[in-house]
């Protein structure tokens, strides 16, 4: 499988047979390689038509819709596992977002850019400019990323809001990274999660 | 099982009709006998059965899906749609299409022979819903030898078939593809609809609906055409179409001809109507449509219509669709993600409004052989 790196994670990461709802599920590769590789019952919400038309031509079941918006329609804990990948960054309102995806399913995997990376760092120190990267290729006037975070300010908003932590994977490039310089060193990184069950 | 090659056996092929002896039990509560349906089949069907598809068609639709009307000779209403390499691939599925109840193009209706009287049924037809339209399909589909359909495809009142198929005989439908529909008709659909009953039945010819053996009322039925012509199509769509443009003068006549293009155009519609469409049938089948509430015949619930299917389901609308529009597609969604049903949704672009469903659409016909499979 050829995957994006941080979605090879979550694929790797995913038991078979799970039940599983990626959030902008793009136009499917996530869950087709999950649905033929993993026997995974996997379902997507994707805002673009077009994405959505390629991934019903793939045989996948997705709706199209807002992360934002179309979330609140699936019940409590309706899967196993939610999939937010590369997302958290373009929502109005990435906390809420993440509040349903641990709603929905029993565990949540989210992946986002680090805005902390060195380069990123560099470019703006040095640059003055807002950075234009492998991962960050828009300019700011055109980039779907409207809330920039760092891996720091997520784990932050983790502890905020009671998450717990079950797993975390860094990357810089497709190489992994380790977690204690991953703010500085990590291009992106990959999180699983689950809400913490209340007392 | 089958002894005779589906290409000689009887039941199947082009122009075919059935007298189901029934007796229907109808939802409004009469019995109907015999029950008379007129289909066609394309393609073969496979010896265990496993590739049938019905093909639900809209209001003033009928059979002849992918074959030359007998009346108008014009090409089947989704010719584009279906047939050999097609998203509705018959290389591949053996496909049903039947003139729906209370219709005029040969299945039981208002202007068929009542057994009774010997007359036509006039205004004594029993009024019926889309679930007694799907239910003498299921008759149908008993006689084809048909069990479990791969699919149930439609759009308008086709795809509120295709959704009424999957709530009442969830076990037979393996997937449900609802194009340009709505699971309720809403307030300004039965409007539309009561304006154009209105005008048939303030034609004089409709004499109360025993018009057969003289003049039909024509031009009750075809002002009623016209008005819910206006509601197929979109605004933007008129404008690019017609404008303000003037027909074939150069100045207002300062009268009541059809000066505006758009004017000529419609009154062309309502009257070709005419020809091939029964004034009864069209009160019969309006009537249908208004009464049609999914939720309401679940307990006021529409997710109750849908719970713990296995059917798979995929609906598409269309972003200039005003009759139909993807706010009631998204209603039907949210019931089918709230009973964890496998579903897929997509709003497709077109400036056609509510007739895109029938036009030339790539992307449209992407998403139906992707739904299908046909495209892999």
């Amino acid at each position: 499988m050829s995957l994006r790196p941080d979605l090879a994670i979550i694929a790797a990461h995913v038991p078979r047979g799970a039940r599983v709802l990626d959030v902008g599920c793009g136009d499917g590769e996530l869950m087709a390689a999950l649905r033929d590789e993993c026997g995974v019952d996997a379902r997507g919400l994707e805002i673009d038509p077009a994405n959505v038309a390629a991934a019903v031509g793939r045989g996948l079941s997705v709706i199209q819709g807002d992360a934002d918006t179309d979330l609140a329609g699936y019940p409590d804990g309706s899967f196993d596992y939610a999939i937010l990948s590369q997302t958290l960054q373009t929502a109005r309102a990435p906390d809420r977002v993440l509040d349903e995806l641990l709603r929905i399913g029993r565990h949540a995997f989210v992946s986002f850019p680090n805005f902390a990376h060195w380069r990123v760092r560099l470019s703006l120190l040095w640059g003055g400019r807002m950075p234009v990267t492998r991962l960050l290729p828009e300019r700011w006037y055109d980039t779907p990323n409207i809330h920039h975070l760092t891996i720091d300010d997520f784990r932050a908003h983790l502890a905020e809001r009671a998450v717990t932590v079950d797993g975390a994977w860094f990357l810089s490039g497709d190489k992994r990274t380790g977690g204690a310089a991953a703010n500085m060193m990590a291009e992106h990184a990959v999180f699983l999660l689950r809400r913490n069950k209340p007392r | 099982m089958l002894t005779t090659p589906s290409s000689l056996d009887q039941r199947f092929g082009l122009s075919r009709r059935v007298v189901l002896p029934g007796p229907l039990r109808l939802d409004g509560g009469a019995l109907l006998a015999p029950v008379e349906i007129a289909y066609e089949t394309y393609g073969s069907l496979a010896p265990g059965g496993g590739n049938a598809m019905l093909v639900c068609h809209a209001l003033t639709g009928d059979q002849h899906v992918a074959s030359a009307h007998p009346r108008t000779g014009k090409p089947g209403w989704w010719q584009r749609m279906v047939g050999p390499g097609k998203p509705i691939d018959t290389d591949r599925f053996f496909v049903i299409c039947a003139n729906v109840l209370g219709s005029c193009m040969g299945s039981s209706g208002p202007a068929s022979i009542d057994p009774v009287t010997g007359r036509p049924y006039g205004m004594s037809f029993p009024v019926i819903t889309i679930r007694d339209m799907v239910r003498a399909q299921a008759l149908l589909l008993d006689h084809l030898g048909v069990g479990q359909l791969a699919a149930v495809v439609g759009g308008s009142m086709g795809g509120m078939q295709a959704l009424s198929w999957a709530a009442t005989f969830p076990e037979r439908v393996a997937a449900c593809l609802m194009i340009a529909s709505t699971a309720r008709h809403s307030a300004q659909n039965i409007a539309f609809h009561e304006v154009g009953r209105q005008a048939v039945m303030a034609d004089p010819n409709w004499r109360g609906g025993d018009y057969y053996d003289g003049d039909p009322p024509a031009a009750g039925l075809a002002v009623a055409r016209m008005a819910a012509h206006i509601t197929y199509l979109s605004e933007a769509g008129l404008t690019e179409k017609f404008g303000r443009r003037l027909q074939a003068r150069e100045q207002k006549s300062f009268g009541f001809d059809a000066d505006f293009q758009v004017e000529s155009y419609l009154r062309h519609q309502g009257l070709a109507f005419t020809d091939r469409f029964d004034a009864n049938s069209y009160l019969y089948i309006t009537r249908a449509l208004d009464y049609f509430d999914l939720a309401e015949e679940h307990g006021g619930l529409l997710a109750n219509a849908f719970r713990g299917t296995a059917t798979r389901f995929c609906l598409v609308s269309f972003d200039t669709d005003w009759l139909y529009p993807t706010s009631e597609s998204r209603a039907v969604v949210h019931a089918l993600m709230a009973g964890g049903a496998a579903a897929s949704f997509v709003e497709l672009s077109s400036p056609y409004g509510h007739d895109a469903f029938l036009l030339e659409s790539p992307e449209l016909d992407r998403v139906v052989s992707g739904f299908l499979g046909t495209g892999r």
